[in-house]
């Protein structure tokens, strides 16, 4: 690591002027950048601490009903949080999946979605609650689906100078369910060889009315499965429903093989964990098997 | 590379030290505050026998820049045992053969520590997942998960009796 300054701005004002500054960064939980500076992977000339940043930090509810979350707000915290457990529990169990509680006592989620691994597992349930990021920068702020901030592995659409501020979660829809699930060669302190989470909002009529199916892992980053979504749209919420999302979702992916899993793998992976995302978001009291 | 002179709180105690802007936590630790209890088993998040506590928080000291420190409440392995008593926990991991190397040992009284002080009546899963983020090569957990379930019992019966 190149010598290293360090600045703890306490206002967002401050902080967007201290990562005007060149060969500024971004610390938050410093659980992936750390690591990155030590072994080269990534530079930096300052260390903007965006941990004391009122902005930054904490829950609130929004106008709609929804949520905010800052995007320096600890996932341990943020899983604890009664009201992203009870409205989101997607979210709070893939909080609780990453790294170990040390590291979840760190990491953040505007850490986990600007990392951008494509195996981040707090995303795909955001895919799924319909998550939207809201950013500031020179212009001013903007905010965008959270499907678009991902551009590579490892790099967000974000513009130089600009910080993701919250995310912000819609309010949760009436008869709805959601759930997150993944594969890891470990129970815990693994990264997803697969993880998919799937959303489920029914109709009067007991059909599905919306659907999300969001996939770790299995694409250069976290990714919607359109085939899916469409095989559920109007649908009842019964085993051979499921079971054609499922198909469409392997059908549609094209992961790769690295050193976690074969293509085969996670092809493989791909259909029962979607399948099991499927079953357990069901708001329906049982799946139906007619 | 100019030094920077950092104070922070460390086992109750204001301390200041002179470290170098690239230290991480556990270098400020080990090097700067000569705390060795704190080991290096693999840097990057991996392994946790640098688990300290910070704000009571089990928290990796290798992924934290010693200039985070200044502000918070850290505890080390050294700051367990109180004025010379060992802590029930490690009363109980001696006791029932929960170490044998000893590396990984700190880490894991951290974290099971910080367990017990958020729960009185963990489960045997509680303390797994507690843990989830200690590597012990020695042991294989069984005893180390036996003393925790014990010493939070003792913990329970010393409270009972006042």
């Amino acid at each position: 690591m190149k010598e290293i300054g360090y600045q703890r701005p306490t206002s967002l004002t401050d902080a967007c002027a201290a990562l005007a500054q060149p060969d500024a960064r971004v610390l938050a939980g410093g659980t992936d950048l750390i690591v990155q500076l030590r072994e080269g992977r990534r530079t930096a000339g300052t260390l903007v601490d965006l941990k004391y940043v009122r902005e930054l930090a904490g829950v609130a509810e929004t106008d709609d009903g929804g949520l905010g979350i800052g995007a320096a707000a600890a996932a341990r915290q943020l899983a604890g949080d009664q009201r992203i457990s009870d409205g989101y529990p997607a979210l709070a169990t893939a909080l609780g999946m990453i790294g170990s509680t040390q590291i979840q006592n760190r990491a953040t989620l505007g850490g986990n979605i600007c990392n951008a691994a494509p195996s981040a597992d707090a995303v795909p349930p955001l895919m799924a609650y319909g998550a939207r990021c809201r950013i500031i920068g020179e212009s001013g702020e903007r905010t965008m689906a959270i499907e678009e901030i991902f551009a590579a592995p490892g790099k967000t659409n974000l513009k130089a100078g600009e910080l993701l501020v919250a995310i912000e979660l819609p309010p949760p829809a009436p008869r709805s369910g959601a759930h997150y699930v993944r594969f890891t060669p470990r129970r815990e302190m693994d990264i997803a060889v697969v993880g998919v989470a799937a959303w489920l909002a029914l109709g009067d009529d007991g059909r599905i009315a919306d659907a999300r199916v969001a996939l770790a892992a299995v694409a250069p980053t976290p990714t919607r499965a359109a085939g899916a979504e469409a095989a559920l749209q109007g649908q009842m919420p019964n085993e051979t429903t499921f079971e054609a999302a499922t198909n469409a979702a392997a059908a549609g992916a094209t992961p790769i093989s690295d050193t976690r899993g074969s293509a085969e793998f996670r092809k493989a992976l791909l259909r029962t964990l979607t399948k099991r995302a499927l079953l357990d978001a069901n708001p329906s009291s049982q799946t139906e098997t007619r | 590379m100019s030094k920077i002179a950092i104070e922070c709180r460390v086992n109750g105690e204001t301390r200041q030290c002179l470290a170098d802007p690239r230290d991480t936590l556990l270098d400020l630790l080990r090097e700067r505050l000569e705390l060795t209890g704190t080991k290096e088993g693999c840097s990057n998040g991996n392994c946790g026998a640098c688990t300290v506590l910070v704000d009571g928080a089990a928290v990796c000291a290798c992924l934290m820049m010693a200039q985070e420190a200044p502000g918070h409440e850290i505890t080390t392995i050294e700051g367990v045992a109180d004025r010379g008593r060992l802590h029930p926990l490690q009363e109980a991991i001696v006791a029932h053969g929960g170490t044998q190397c000893g590396f990984c040992t700190p880490g894991i009284v951290l974290s099971a520590v910080a367990l017990l002080a958020e729960k009185a009546r963990p489960s045997e899963a509680d303390i797994r997942h507690a843990i989830a983020g200690n590597l012990c090569r020695c042991t294989g957990y069984e005893n180390i998960v036996r003393a925790a379930l014990l010493a939070a019992e003792r913990a329970r019966g010393r409270a009972d009796h006042g």
